[in-house]
């Protein structure tokens, strides 16, 4: 150990040290029991929903009971490819941003509460790389998430349900080619969706020194601003709710697109992002590190 | 051991901390500077974005509604959006317990209805996809959350689709021009614009009132307002497209103030023909077809089972048909009073009126709760009030009915007396 201290210092520092601690955070992160369970209750999901919907209409009714259940349940048992846009529409609510809270909320508070955050910062970093670090991980763990749902989903609905073109919600038919690559801009869109809760979450982890407290404050948070979101009396605050814009990535099935609520909702994430991600780097970056 | 205490040095003197305390708090500036632009984005990019009024020549209120009149924009697309506010009471889990049975939503029906979904937008706001090739070309789209209603009028099929019941309906446009002029509600600003208009006369006032932007295009704003008093209208505002004569905007003001009764306008129109395949439709797989004339007949069995079964009690049932009956005779003897914006609609149900509280059991009870109680040389009746529309029911049985004031109804029925 010491002869690796001594030796450390001397090589000269390169440029793409930066992404060495991207990725040894990245495998951290990956390696982690509790990153792997959560990726696989969010592989379930739509695993769940599909032999739901399959079982269902087994005796051919169609399934939702003409309107009801997450968007687009009806089209499922016509093609398979639906079963991505269910699948994510189920979890976005609650089950992806969840995830998101648990692994933002532990990116700071964890090495805190586990006694590891001062041996990361004895590295020389420094404290502004190293959040960034932690936030482009959250990033790509938003991201890792949602492919993971829409893959799962992909692939149940294949083996479920027959494929082919689909009929966008506006009528029109477009190939399944076309589809595919909708269903990734619609994933992306997910991923995006998510980097607002990532930010809140990254701050909430700089302000406490355990992870637990991080991760129930983040969640706690989520779901008090889905119940505040759903209040008519509050509705001139809820555009500014991170969670408002959310099922805007539906209108990448409308033909042609409707930009407008996507727009906004990738402003308003890139909002939260600024805010929540310099009021943790204010935080982090002058906080007394005790442990 | 290790070295971890770098940055904040314990051992520092009192000068030190107090100025490393000025920085840690110099750090929350960016934040507060973070939501404060954005903030200040939010306020004023719409203020600053709005660059006035633009410049047009004079033009006469008549050759402003001449130039409607003579527009003839064939291929169009846009986006419009349209909020209504009439004041109804708001009836929560009944109203649309009621609208379901009525628009026969529930098994018998199809929710790809086209007059059943479109009176939808008889409240609230909402967003409209328009587009138009020529006149057997038109698409309308009403955008839900996460789903969509089409109506497609293509040569001789009309669709309607309903993306998330995946229900599909289909009528032919042989009976369908005039039947669908007739029956759907008006949705775009030119189908309002032409509603107002048709009401101009003598009574009416209509003057040019400045310019105005609207979808990025340069308007003329047209103001029509009712030159008697008694009526309910305050002012209905038109935004005509100074290039194409295209009414883009419409506002329904009332006169009692506050925010319109209807607003519709194109938030993004475009002249360009549409791609061809926005107006091809082909049902999608494993979508229920509704046809037309099975819908006639399941509706009828659909609303009354629903009625029926909204009504358990089953004095409801009764009491509908009884009122249809009424109804129906007392249509023939509908007359009109007074003329322009003020006119009345009159006429004698035959019946003993509205079901009171005792005649008419719960249902009567609840009646008589949404309506305001008059009195006046008539007798004695109720009004019923919405925001536009004012109805009086005296006890006798007959009806009144106007988009005036509540005193304009009550008079009315004392010189009919």
């Amino acid at each position: 150990m010491s002869q690796a201290e001594v030796v450390e210092p001397v090589r000269p520092v390169s440029p793409l040290w930066t992404f060495g601690l991207l990725r040894s955070e990245l495998t951290t992160t990956f390696r982690r029991w509790r990153t792997l369970a959560l990726l696989a209750v969010l592989a379930a999901v739509p695993v769940l929903v599909g032999i739901a919907v399959k079982m269902e209409t087994s005796d051919g009714s169609s399934p939702g009971g003409g309107g009801g259940g997450p968007a687009f349940i009806s089209q499922i048992t016509n093609n398979g490819l639906f079963l991505v846009f269910t699948a994510l529409a189920a979890t976005l609510p609650f089950f992806l941003p969840m995830a998101i809270g648990v692994v933002a909320g532990d990116a700071i508070a964890g090495e805190s509460n586990a006694g590891t955050l001062r041996y990361l910062l004895v590295a020389p970093a420094g404290r502004s790389r190293l959040l960034l670090t932690k936030y482009a991980t959250v990033v790509i763990f938003c991201l890792a998430a949602t492919l993971v749902v829409a893959v799962s989903a992909l692939t149940v609905g294949a083996l479920l349900f027959p494929l082919g073109d689909l009929t966008t919600i506006s009528g029109t038919q477009i190939s399944f080619a076309e589809g595919l690559g909708r269903a990734l801009l619609i994933a992306l869109a997910v991923a995006a969706s998510l980097i607002g809760v990532a930010a809140l979450g990254l701050f909430v982890s700089t302000l406490t020194g355990s992870g637990i407290a991080a991760m129930a404050t983040t969640v706690g948070l989520l779901i008090t601003v889905q119940i505040l979101d759903q209040i008519p009396q509050l509705h001139a605050l809820q555009p500014y709710f991170f969670s408002h814009y959310w099922l805007s990535f539906a209108d990448l099935m409308r033909e042609p697109v409707y930009w407008d609520d996507l727009a906004k909702n990738l402003g308003l994430q890139a909002l939260y992002a600024a805010v929540f991600g310099s009021a943790a780097w204010a935080r982090f970056t002058t906080k007394d590190i005790t442990a | 051991m290790a070295p971890y205490a770098s940055d904040d040095s314990t051992t520092a003197g009192e000068v030190d901390e107090q100025r490393s305390g000025r920085r840690k708090a110099a750090r929350y500036i960016v934040p507060v500077t973070v939501v404060g632009v954005a903030a200040a984005t939010i306020g004023l990019v719409p203020a600053l974005a709005d660059s006035g009024d633009p410049d047009l020549p004079k033009i006469t209120a008549q050759q402003l509604i001449e130039k409607i009149a003579k527009s003839d924009v064939q291929q169009l697309s846009g986006t419009v959006k349209i909020s209504t506010d009439l004041g109804l009471p708001d009836l929560g889990g009944l109203e649309s317990s009621l609208m379901s049975g009525a628009a026969g939503q529930g098994e018998g029906g199809s929710s790809a209805d086209p007059t059943a979904k479109l009176t939808e937008l008889a409240s609230g706001t909402h967003t409209l996809r328009v587009a138009a090739d020529g006149p057997d070309k038109q698409k309308l789209s009403l955008l839900e959350n996460a789903a969509e209603y089409s109506i497609v009028h293509n040569g001789k099929d009309v669709w309607g689709y309903d993306s998330k019941s995946n229900e599909v309906y289909h009528g032919t446009a042989s009976e369908s021009p005039e039947r669908g002029k007739d029956q759907q509600p008006p949705a775009t600003p030119k189908d309002f614009a032409e509603e107002a208009l048709k009401a101009t006369d003598d009574t009416t006032s209509v003057t040019v009132d400045g310019t105005a932007q609207v979808a990025g295009r340069d308007a003329y704003k047209l103001v029509i307002k009712p030159k008697q008093s008694g009526s309910t209208v305050g002012a209905v505002t038109v935004a005509v497209d100074a290039k194409t004569g295209m009414p883009l905007k419409f506002t329904l003001t009332p006169a009692s103030g506050g925010a319109a009764v209807v607003d519709a306008g194109f938030t993004q129109v475009s002249f360009a023909q549409p791609a061809a395949s926005t107006f091809d439709f082909t049902p999608p797989k494993g979508a229920k077809v509704t046809e037309e004339k099975d819908a006639a007949k399941e509706f009828g069995k659909g609303s009354e089972k629903d009625f029926g079964k909204g009504f358990d009690k089953g004095r409801a049932r009764e009491h509908a048909p009884k009122a249809g009956e009424d109804h129906g005779k007392g249509l023939d003897g509908m007359k009109t009073i007074g003329e322009g914006w003020s006119s009345i609609a009159t006429f004698d149900t035959g019946g003993e009126g509205m079901p009171s509280g005792k005649a008419g059991g719960e249902f009567g009870g609840f009646i008589d709760s949404l309506g305001d109680k008059v009195t006046g040389k008539f007798g004695s009746g109720t009004v019923f009030s919405t925001r536009l529309i004012n109805a009086l029911i005296t006890d006798d049985g007959k009806v009144y009915v106007g988009a005036v004031t509540k005193d304009a109804l009550v008079k009315a029925a004392d010189a009919g007396k």
